[in-house]
């Protein structure tokens, strides 16, 4: 599918009316096509060649890119300055901004920031804390959590003013997301947490990585009483695993992420379970997007970033739709920069 | 106190009940107050506190007490100080992402919540952003000055 008006790199999209952001992604959604995200590690260098080059990897496979804020309280190059970068060549990121490092004076400086350099999609995070990562002797700072976060956000864009009441001149047109864990404890209380993120802004969701369907059916019905199924956009998290070993280890060590026994042992059994790991993600893939209230999938493919075009394209999920890459399509470009 | 803190959880019903109560008290002695001035009153009052909801909650001291509305678990005990209801991170056991040795402060708020007559819905409930001006300030004496200001 082909919108009439593509981005031109350095030029918003008109707003169409009920949207709240210039932005492709924030379309795709609405237009109720089955969105695909994925999720660029921004790299341990000064060198935007080295984003590009990640950025590529995605090319005509995913509708909005995440930029990761010090992901696992790693330090990285910034969201901020990604999502500069992704914009000026007409990509869609998703800024996602972690609670960890920054206050609100910081925080709400990167979204007008943000906005002015192109970005359409914020994810607010609470951010994972500093002892997991390479500087544990750093300061916590989680001056907001993620529904402050929202509300911040949601504030600057809606009523045109900061959180102390001074006023913007010019608010930032954003789509606002957030994330869920469905899987993680306590779970009967993890739908209501969404419709909280919810009513303080959030319109479109990211999961953590579901290995568990029956699991995500129960959250979805129970997001489903709760009466906002139908005004928020779910993308559910999924992600190949390298091995049964990989598997245990990210079982073991990453926090929130629920990996049944059974998936293990379907890796550990196969020959090939890199490959496996591959087939598991495409089925799982395949069994969600059948789900109602389900939008979309995020790939999260860290470190095997260049599986996800496969995983994308074997799964079917884009019916032959190509998302908009840079180069796409030129002579709509040259068009549209001539007038 | 990390085990009168988990009992406290446990009693939750009993000591909200208490905290009511206590808030009406306090209320009603503002002529009291207003006589003594609630300026002066802050530090000996907060010093009080610090004590009481030390022991009883391993208090932080915020300033802005939300307990009744967290099932009497303080969300300051959070290592990510969260407000609203859990990080994404919970283990499978319940425990702290961060702090493993301990009982995720919004598991035990559930739980507690539960034991509170309308505590779930005061669970749904958007906290806004601490006030970071507030914290080693008296949380029952601003309390009191709210109520007694809606009042008049």
């Amino acid at each position: 599918m082909i919108f009439e008006d593509e981005p031109v790199p350095g030029y918003p999209l008109p707003i169409l009316p009920g949207h709240t952001s210039p932005g492709r992604f924030e379309r795709v959604l609405r237009t109720g096509l089955f969105a695909v995200t994925s999720e660029l590690a921004p790299p341990d260098s000064a060198d935007p060649g080295e984003v590009y080059q990640r950025a590529r990897i995605f090319d005509g496979y995913v509708d909005a890119i995440n930029a990761t804020d010090g992901s696992g309280a790693n330090c990285h190059m910034s969201s901020v300055a990604v999502c500069a970068l992704l914009t000026r060549v007409g990509y869609a990121p998703v800024m996602q901004i972690s609670c960890r490092d920054k206050n609100r004076i910081a925080i709400q400086g990167d979204i007008l920031g943000g906005a002015a350099m192109g970005v359409c999609n914020v994810l607010c995070l609470t951010g994972d804390g500093v002892q997991a990562g390479d500087h544990p002797q750093a300061l916590p700072v989680f001056d907001l959590d993620s529904l402050t976060l929202l509300e911040t956000a949601r504030t600057l864009r809606d009523e045109h003013r900061f959180l102390s009441g001074r006023k913007i001149t010019y608010a930032p047109r954003l789509l606002l997301g957030a994330a869920e864990n469905p899987f993680a404890h306590p779970q009967p209380w993890r739908a209501e947490r969404l419709a909280k993120k919810y009513a303080a802004g959030a319109q479109f969701i990211q999961t953590q990585f579901c290995y568990d369907v029956p699991l995500l059916r129960t959250f979805m019905r129970a997001v489903e009483d709760l009466g906002i199924l139908e005004r928020i956009f779910i993308l559910v998290g999924v992600g190949p695993l390298r091995s049964a070993k990989a598997a245990e280890w990210i079982r073991t060590h990453v926090p929130g992420v629920h990996i049944p026994d059974a998936v293990i042992r379907r890796l550990a059994g196969a020959t090939d379970q890199a490959l496996e790991g591959r087939n598991l993600c495409i089925d799982l893939i395949q069994e969600i997007r059948s789900i109602k209230g389900v939008h979309g999938v995020h790939v999260m493919a860290y470190r095997q970033e260049e599986t996800v075009a496969e995983i994308i394209d074997r799964s079917g999920v884009l019916n032959g739709r190509v998302p908009w890459y840079p180069g796409r399509d030129p002579k709509t470009s040259s068009t549209r920069m001539v007038s | 106190m990390y085990a009168l803190r988990q009992w406290s959880v446990r009693h939750a019903r009993g000591l909200n009940w208490f905290y009511r109560s206590f808030e009406s008290l306090l209320v009603a002695l503002d002529p009291l107050w207003r006589l003594i001035g609630y300026e002066r009153l802050d530090r000996p009052l907060a010093g009080v506190e610090r004590v009481v909801k030390g022991v009883l909650f391993d208090c932080r001291m915020c300033g802005q007490c939300i307990l009744s509305s967290t099932g009497m678990s303080c969300p300051m005990n959070c290592p990510k100080n969260l407000r609203n209801g859990p990080c994404g991170g919970v283990r499978a056991n319940g425990r702290c992402e961060v702090r493993p040795e301990m009982t995720c402060v919004w598991v035990e708020a559930f739980e507690g919540s539960a034991r509170i007559p309308g505590g779930l819905d005061a669970l749904r409930e958007v906290q806004v952003a601490v006030d970071r001006r507030l914290q080693g300030k008296s949380s029952w004496l601003r309390v009191v000055r709210q109520r007694v200001g809606a009042r008049a």
